[in-house]
């Protein structure tokens, strides 16, 4: 579904991905921890097409698109969703109105009709469901006043409504408590099928505890060092990201 | 909802939708302004003496006053003898419904997409349509009159109600009251009147549009409204004009008079043409607006949608005057290109415990600048008066400005007058969260400014509301990359 290769990306004349290597088929899910400043925000910035950062080399493939070539919205329309870390407010815009603008452009680049306003309602009950998402958030200004739950909540409730084949959830357990935490992965979990990927970014092992991730990438310094399996997070949970700098500036030396 | 959607998609790519050029005959007085083309429209109009000493009186003090130059607006110097001060459809025969109408002119409103027919059959509002000077056709008269509404052109009602006229006239916007509210006093030419007896109720939104058509005709619209004891009215003004190059004079004058319990609404939505995207042609759009709350317990509400106009320099006010009563404004101001908008209002309180409102939303795009001038007064005697008054700016791109100049004069001490204004930019990051959901940037930024200017478009009443909401989006064309 995704293969990124030798992915390169700089921001203000920085390079901060140095030639990021990964695949990602369907119905799997990716698990990329790292220290801070290793790239791994950077890594999601660069798929969902965000301008400051300048990519200087390699390529991604998505769905055998090209999708350095689309604008961020026609990625977002293939089907690539990026689950923010900070969610951003648009005073006057309720969350209703923009998922409703959101899905229907989705529809409308794939030819298909706008949804009516009771099938809208219909998706919007059914969603909600997945996510505990409360009803009164909906009505509000999108993420405006709303609290560190809520806003995840909220990305997740637009990741369910627009249904796409691959979520990038952006250090979505940050600032979590641990109820929160547990919806919002139920939600992720819930959503999960054999078509569709997920990429969990995220410091901690707590959210891939809910998760179960199929593979676990440690990011350092712009570059995917080492790969492995769930265990992999384990390790790292016990150990700290020293034994992995260790072993990496070991391995470079040689 | 699907309207939004609709707004969306017309978003792209489009020209200002309503340059055309209805082919009528018109009848026109020569160019240039003096004794005797004020003479002239007043006999061309059949007016009684005093309306033309009147007018007289107005040009007279015209002559003596100054073109304002404290607005932050820019433009070279008008030639007032270079503007025809009169223009009328030539009328065959007097109009007594929308079949004798022209079909030309009815053909322009089709393309408005104000065909009079659709509006009588299927909205119910009553349009008085204005087309240059002469008003052509008044539609629910007979609905209107039968709960003694007088709703009319103000030529019609110099003919039928000249009392009522005579004592309202002028009694809000004074003749004297400043240059180009002087010179309308002089030269208007037509507009519309509205009469609420004591105690009604008007049963519908009462809607008036206005076009300017003839090449150079500035255009002088005088409008009046009385609201008499326990009255409501709801009264609504929009405006398109054709596309032209060269710069066209509009200086209307509105005066609403609001007594005891009475209620008066009044929203516009203005696109007069903008000029294009370097700034050429355009129209100037010197309006004066004026309501008093003249009885206790009266409400006056001023809303309104501005998105076009090359220039605007426009303060719809109120004089609290009654004890208790309301005034209030809300505003929307968009400007893009080479735009200037100079508006804002006034809220001038005298009575006792009276209260006002003020709700300002100014979007700057392209190399526009927008102000915002407000004027809130409490006077010696206004005890316990209150406003409140938020101005919000809103910029795209950096080019553009975003000016706020707001006065408060207080001389009592038990008024409360609190202003709050916030400047902000379009994020990058609310762009990109918007794209990232499948939203282009043209349909976020339409999304972002509607949510932007929701406090005020909540106001208006619903058809305008979404036809000011399409505005905007249209108006925004090309003002991001």
């Amino acid at each position: 579904m995704l293969s990124i290769k030798d992915l390169r990306a700089s921001v203000e004349g920085k390079e901060i991905l140095k030639g990021i290597n990964l695949d990602v088929n369907a119905g799997e899910v990716h698990a990329i921890m790292g220290p801070n400043g290793s790239g791994k925000s950077t890594l999601a910035s660069v798929l969902a097409g965000r301008e400051e950062y300048e990519v200087t080399g390699g390529s991604v493939d998505f769905l055998g698109k090209d999708i350095l070539e689309l604008s961020p919205e026609d990625r977002a329309r293939e089907g690539l969703f990026l689950a923010f870390q900070y969610p951003v407010e648009i005073p006057g815009v309720s969350t209703t109105n923009f998922i409703k603008t959101a899905v229907n452009e989705k529809r409308k680049y794939h030819g298909q009709p706008p949804l009516d306003a009771v099938s809208f309602m219909k998706l919007m009950k059914e969603k909600m469901n997945l996510v505990e998402i409360d009803k009164s958030l909906l009505t509000r200004s999108i993420n405006e006043g709303f609290s560190g739950g809520e806003k995840k909540k909220n990305e997740i409730f637009q990741m369910a409504m627009l249904e796409p084949k691959l979520t990038i959830l952006d250090e979505t357990d940050s600032g979590l408590d641990i109820d929160a935490l547990r919806i919002v992965a139920n939600g992720v979990n819930k959503l999960r099928d054999e078509n569709r990927a997920i990429i969990v970014i995220t410091h901690y092992q707590r959210l891939l505890d809910y998760l179960q991730p199929d593979f676990v990438h440690v990011l350092l310094n712009g570059k995917i060092v080492k790969s492995g399996t769930k265990e992999l997070a384990l390790e790292l949970e016990e150990k700290g990201y020293d034994f992995i700098k260790d072993e990496f500036s070991l391995s470079e030396a040689v | 909802m699907k309207e939004e959607l609709d707004v969306l998609e017309e978003t792209v790519s489009r020209d200002y939708q309503y340059g055309f050029v209805t082919d009528i005959e018109t009848d026109v007085v020569p160019k240039g302004l003096n004794e005797n083309v004020i003479r002239l429209i007043s006999q061309k109009k059949n007016e009684p003496e005093w309306m033309l000493n009147w007018r007289l009186k107005a040009y007279a003090h015209w002559l003596k006053m100054e073109e304002p130059e404290w607005a932050n607006v820019k433009y070279p110097p008008i030639d007032f003898q270079d503007i025809i001060y009169y223009a009328a459809p030539k009328k065959k025969a007097k109009v007594n419904g929308l079949d004798e109408v022209d079909p030309e002119l009815l053909k322009t409103f089709d393309k408005l997409g104000i065909s009079l027919n659709e509006q009588k059959r299927l909205t119910g509002v009553a349009v008085d349509v204005v087309m240059d000077s002469v008003s052509v056709a008044t539609s629910f008269k007979k609905q209107l009159s039968e709960v003694g509404i007088i709703f009319c052109s103000i030529s019609e009602a110099i003919q039928n109600h000249p009392e009522l006229v005579r004592k309202y006239l002028g009694s809000v916007v004074p003749m004297t009251d400043n240059y180009f509210a002087a010179l309308n006093s002089a030269v208007f030419t037509d507009g519309s009147f509205c009469y609420i007896p004591k105690g009604v109720r008007c049963p519908m939104e009462l809607s008036t549009y206005f076009r300017i058509n003839t090449e150079n005709s500035g255009q002088f619209e005088r409008t009046l409204i009385v609201a008499e004891d326990e009255s409501y009215v709801s009264y609504l003004e929009g405006c398109t004009a054709p596309k032209r190059d060269e710069n066209q004079l509009h200086a209307a004058v509105v005066e609403l008079f609001a007594h005891r319990k009475a209620e008066i609404k009044y929203s516009t939505v203005q696109n007069w043409f903008p000029g294009d995207e370097n700034g050429q042609g355009g129209i100037y759009n010197f309006v004066t607006k004026r309501g008093i709350c003249m009885g206790d317990y009266s409400k006056i509400s001023w809303s309104q949608v501005e998105t076009g106009s090359a220039i605007t320099w426009k303060y719809p006010s109120v004089i609290l005057k009654g004890d208790n009563s309301i005034g209030e404004f809300y505003s929307v101001a968009l400007t893009n290109h080479h735009q200037q908008a100079d508006t804002g209002t006034k809220m001038l309180h005298l009575g006792k415990n009276t209260r006002s409102r003020i709700v300002s939303k100014g979007i700057s795009a392209g190399q526009s600048q927008n102000s915002y001038r407000g004027l809130v007064r409490a006077g010696k005697h206004a005890l316990n008066a209150r406003n409140y008054s938020q101005c919000d700016s809103l910029l795209l791109g950096d080019k553009c400005g975003a000016h706020t100049f707001p006065y408060i004069e207080s001389k009592n001490k038990t008024a409360v007058i609190e202003h709050e204004a916030t400047t902000s930019k379009i994020g990058e990051d609310q762009l990109f969260y918007c794209r990232q959901r499948g939203i282009d940037t043209e349909a976020a930024v339409a999304l972002i400014v509607t949510g932007f200017a929701k406090e005020v478009m909540n106001q208006l009443p619903m058809e305008f509301a979404v036809e000011a909401q399409k505005l905007l989006a249209v108006s925004l064309e090309g003002s991001v990359g």
